[in-house]
Formats: C-alpha cells, sequence, structure tokens
C-alpha cells in the first residue's frame, strides 16, 4: 500500500456536489440508518432491498461518482461477502430443490443468498458513498459531534495521519532494497523483508515518542479537547430523513402487511 | 528586568555520568536572535526541550520569566513555542486548521478566538488555503510554515526552532527565511546552517559537550575559522559572513 494508493481510496465524484456538501454526521446516520434497516430487514424483503438500491443509486448520481469507479473499489470487499454466503443455496432446504451437477440448491438457500448478498451489497455501497463523500478528518469530525468517545476518535486520526507517513517509509525502504537489488525469488530470500518489518516498527516507535512529545509542548494533557457542535442545516435533515426514512416506513408496512 | 531565557549550572544527562548538558551558562534577552550552534552531540536539542519543561535538568533554569517547574509547567507551554526538527512529528492531526487550532485549544480558550488565532497564524505563514488540506498533502516547506503556525497560534514570547532549514530545497529555505525575519519574537535556532544562521540570528552561541564554548556576535564567531574548526564546523565553501547584510528588524519585538 502506497501513500497514493490510500489517497485514491478517498474522496471521489464531483467535491462540490450537494451531497459532497453535506454535513458528514447526517451522511454518516442517513448512510448507517439505511444499512442498518436493510441488514436486519427479513428474508426476501425484495421491496424494502430494492428502495435501499435505488437510494444509493440516486445518491451516487447526485454525487456523481461514476458506477465503475464504485465496482472497482467494491470488487475488494464484495468477493469476500459473498463467498462466505456461497454455501447458503445448498446447506439450507426447503421449497423446490435444483440440481448444480454433483450439488443440490434449494429454493430457500437460493432465496437466502440472494438476501445476503443484496444486504451485503447495499452495506458496501453505503460505506463505498460515505467514502467517496466525504473525507476521513470530516468523517471523524461527524462522529465526533455525533458524541463518538473522543479518544477514539483521536487515536482514529492519528492512524490515518500517519498511516501515509509509514506508506512513505515503506516506499522509501523497498526503494533502498531494489537498488542494492534485492528482487527475492523463494521464501528464504524473504528474509529481508522481515528485517524492513522490523526496522519500520522501531521507526514508528521512534516516532511515536518524538509525536508525544511534540503534542506536549504544546499543551496536550491526555484529554482531546474539541470544538462545539453546529446545528444540522435543513438539507442535511432531509437528507437523513430520505435515506433512513423511506426504508424505515417500507420496512414498517412489510411488518404490517406481509 | 527578566530574560527570554537564563541558565545557571543547568545539567543533565539521559544515562547516569554521562551528561549532555554539563553546567550551562546560558542567556537571552527578550526580542534577541540567537543561533545555538554546534556539533551533533554537543546538547543543543537538549537545550531546546528543557526550554519548555520537556526535560528536566538539574541547576537553575528560567524562561519567558517563569521557573522552569510542575506548576508552572502550562503557562511555560503557552509562553515557548518549540518547533521540532521533523515536521511530520509535530503535524498530528488530520488537517491543517485542526493541527493549528491544538495548541490554543490546549490553553482552554472559547471557539471564537481559537478560529481567530487559527486564521491569524495561518495569515502570518502565508497557508490560509491550506486549511482544510491533510499535511500530507504539504510540501516539506510547506509543512515547515504549517509547524511554525501551529506555534506561533499560542502566541509564544519565545519561539525555539530545531533545525529549520533541514530538508528545504532553496526557494523554500529562502521563504522560511523571510517569514522568520518578518517575526516579532525572541527566537531561539538550533542549527548547523551556518549561512541560515548569519542571515537571521545577530548572536551565536557554541555549545560543545553540554556547555558554552563560544557567545558573540554571529558575523564575528562565524568568521573565526580556528574556532569553527575546534567544533567541527564548517562555512560553505566560498562563503564570506561578513558580506551578508541583514534586514531591518520589525519595529515590535515583544
Amino acid at each position: 500500500m502506497t501513500a497514493g494508493a490510500l489517497d485514491a481510496a478517498g474522496i471521489a465524484g464531483d467535491p462540490a456536489s450537494p451531497v459532497h456538501r453535506l454535513d458528514a454526521r447526517a451522511k454518516l446516520l442517513g448512510l448507517a440508518g439505511l444499512t442498518l434497516i436493510a441488514a436486519t430487514s427479513p428474508a426476501a424483503a425484495w421491496p424494502l432491498l430494492a428502495c435501499c438500491a435505488a437510494l444509493l443509486a440516486a445518491v451516487a448520481r447526485a454525487a456523481r461518482v461514476p458506477a465503475g469507479l464504485l465496482w472497482r473499489r467494491a470488487r475488494v470487499v464484495l468477493p469476500l461477502v459473498l463467498l462466505a454466503a456461497a454455501s447458503l443455496p445448498f446447506l439450507r432446504h426447503g421449497g423446490a430443490r435444483y440440481a448444480l451437477g454433483p450439488l443440490t440448491a434449494s429454493e430457500a438457500g437460493l432465496e437466502a443468498f440472494g438476501t445476503a448478498a443484496a444486504k451485503a451489497a447495499i452495506g458496501t455501497l453505503s460505506a463505498l458513498l460515505l467514502a467517496a463523500t466525504t473525507s476521513v478528518p470530516a468523517a471523524l469530525d461527524g462522529l465526533r459531534r455525533l458524541h463518538a468517545p473522543p479518544l477514539l476518535i483521536a487515536i482514529a486520526g492519528v492512524t490515518w495521519r500517519y498511516a501515509f507517513v509509514l506508506a512513505g517509509e515503506i516506499g522509501r525502504m523497498r526503494c533502498a532494497l531494489a537498488a542494492r537489488g534485492h528482487r527475492p525469488r523463494h521464501l528464504l530470500q524473504a528474509a529481508a523483508t522481515g528485517k524492513l518489518a522490523t526496522a519500520l516498527f522501531l521507526r514508528a516507535h521512534a516516532r511515536a515518542e518524538r509525536v508525544h512529545v511534540a503534542m506536549a509542548a504544546r499543551g496536550w494533557s491526555g484529554v482531546p479537547l474539541a470544538p462545539g457542535a453546529a446545528a444540522l442545516r435543513r438539507t442535511d435533515v432531509a437528507f437523513v430523513a430520505a435515506l433512513a426514512g423511506a426504508p424505515l416506513l417500507i420496512r414498517v408496512l412489510l411488518e404490517v402487511h406481509p | 528586568m527578566t530574560c527570554a531565557v537564563r541558565a545557571r549550572g543547568l545539567s543533565f544527562g539521559y544515562a547516569p555520568g554521562d551528561d549532555v548538558l554539563d553546567g550551562l551558562d546560558f542567556t537571552v534577552a527578550h526580542g534577541e536572535r540567537v543561533a545555538v550552534l554546534g556539533p551533533n552531540g554537543a546538547g543543543k536539542t537538549t537545550l531546546m526541550l528543557h526550554l519548555n519543561g520537556l526535560l528536566r535538568g538539574s541547576g537553575q533554569l528560567e524562561v519567558a520569566g517563569l521557573p522552569v517547574r510542575d506548576d508552572t509547567l502550562a503557562a511555560l507551554r503557552a509562553r515557548v513555542g518549540l518547533v521540532f526538527q521533523d515536521p511530520d512529528d509535530q503535524l498530528f492531526m488530520t488537517t491543517v486548521a485542526d493541527d493549528v487550532a491544538f495548541g490554543p485549544r490546549n490553553l482552554g480558550l472559547p471557539d471564537h478566538a481559537i478560529a481567530d488565532r487559527t486564521r491569524a497564524a495561518l495569515a502570518a505563514v502565508r497557508m490560509e488555503a491550506a486549511a482544510g488540506r491533510a499535511p500530507h498533502q504539504l510540501s516539506m516547506g510547506e509543512r515547515r510554515r504549517v509547524a511554525i503556525a501551529g506555534v506561533l497560534a499560542m502566541e509564544p514570547e519565545l519561539l525555539v526552532l530545531d533545525e529549520p532549514s533541514a530538508n528545504l530545497d532553496p526557494r523554500a529555505r529562502r521563504e522560511l527565511l523571510d517569514l522568520l525575519e518578518a517575526l516579532d519574537r525572541t527566537l531561539l535556532v538550533v542549527t548547523h546552517d551556518l549561512p541560515f544562521a548569519t542571515e537571521l540570528c545577530e548572536r551565536a552561541v557554541i555549545l560543545s559537550s553540554g556547555r558554552v564554548a563560544a557567545d558573540g556576535p554571529c558575523r564575528e564567531l562565524l568568521a573565526d575559522a580556528e574556532l569553527l574548526a575546534r567544533h567541527d564546523l564548517e562555512l560553505p565553501a566560498g562563503f564570506d559572513p561578513a558580506r551578508v547584510t541583514r534586514r531591518p528588524r520589525p519595529l515590535a519585538v515583544n
């Protein structure tokens, strides 16, 4: 992972779009709410899942985030999730049965797989849209304003900040190895990589000490302090209402009229 | 009259029997710009860390009118700004504005005062446009300027810089010099960059083995080739300290 790759996983689409300009709290609440409602829905609640997917597609369109980019980013996460659900059609029983070579899939199993796949896709897309429309500092600030534990937010912020520094150091160390002809071809030659990891750990530890000294020099007392929170605007509230409210309404209707 | 720094018999060692500062006597008056020179291991950075109580040695030390004690540390850190050698050590927040606001926030100031100080400090280093950017997106010169802004936002009386010109290209070095020359603060500059010290500071102190080996006008000390050689210092070939013209100081120095 390089610093460039870390940056490339961040903001995408049109930074001036209405979605990008929303308060981070609204995006966190709206997208998390939508994901939660979708993830906790009963099996085969297709109208609800379709509504969630349509809302996410509308958000992506409004933010002008290209579908191709979302697909490229989803490829990193989605196959792993789908792999975990792949056995469902063959392990669940109920309804019609379909022969797929030596294996037999059940209708109930296929339905469970379809539901799991749809929920995974909705959760992944929500996370990707949040990452594409909200910078990490803004998302952390939003979490802090939503009263997430300040120390956790401070740790997450410092981790993100120094991921780029460490990525830069890894890049320079790999360059230094390659410049001296290091091209590992089998496992025994990977020892240099292990030594690189050790050196990186020691450097990171030394840097952590220097960072702490620099924090203390500017009056750090161990308690993270942050500014007060501004109120949400109407557009922010409307976004949360649309993203979480509409799926919630369908969910309630499905519960009342299954 | 109080001094910006007054050290008497200051001693400190990282290991017993191995003193990095060895009975150091050192005084800086308000408004002075002093270059602290010396070979590696002379105690320059150790002295710097003593100035706002990050290290505590034996002997007497008074900085910005305050004795360095447990009960004065918070006030001391508001009055003494340290700028570290590697800006990546100092810029630990996720955005430039948050980082500059870190010190004022620790001072317990209200939000509007923090915002005012952040704006003013970024304007002083001409980095207003970078307020929302992440530190890793800045060049080394820009990071150095933001690191200085983070300290200026605390409105310190004394600014201590550790190797400020390290890793800067000539243009960024020139910009930094212009910036520091325009600051109306007492400056203590720990550096190996002797031309930089000559241009910025009227006075130089050479540390050697934890003691002051020489103290005097910067151009005079740096013109003494024998003195420099004795302390492993060397001017760049062709550089003549006597020909350096220093620009006038800002009017309001403390």
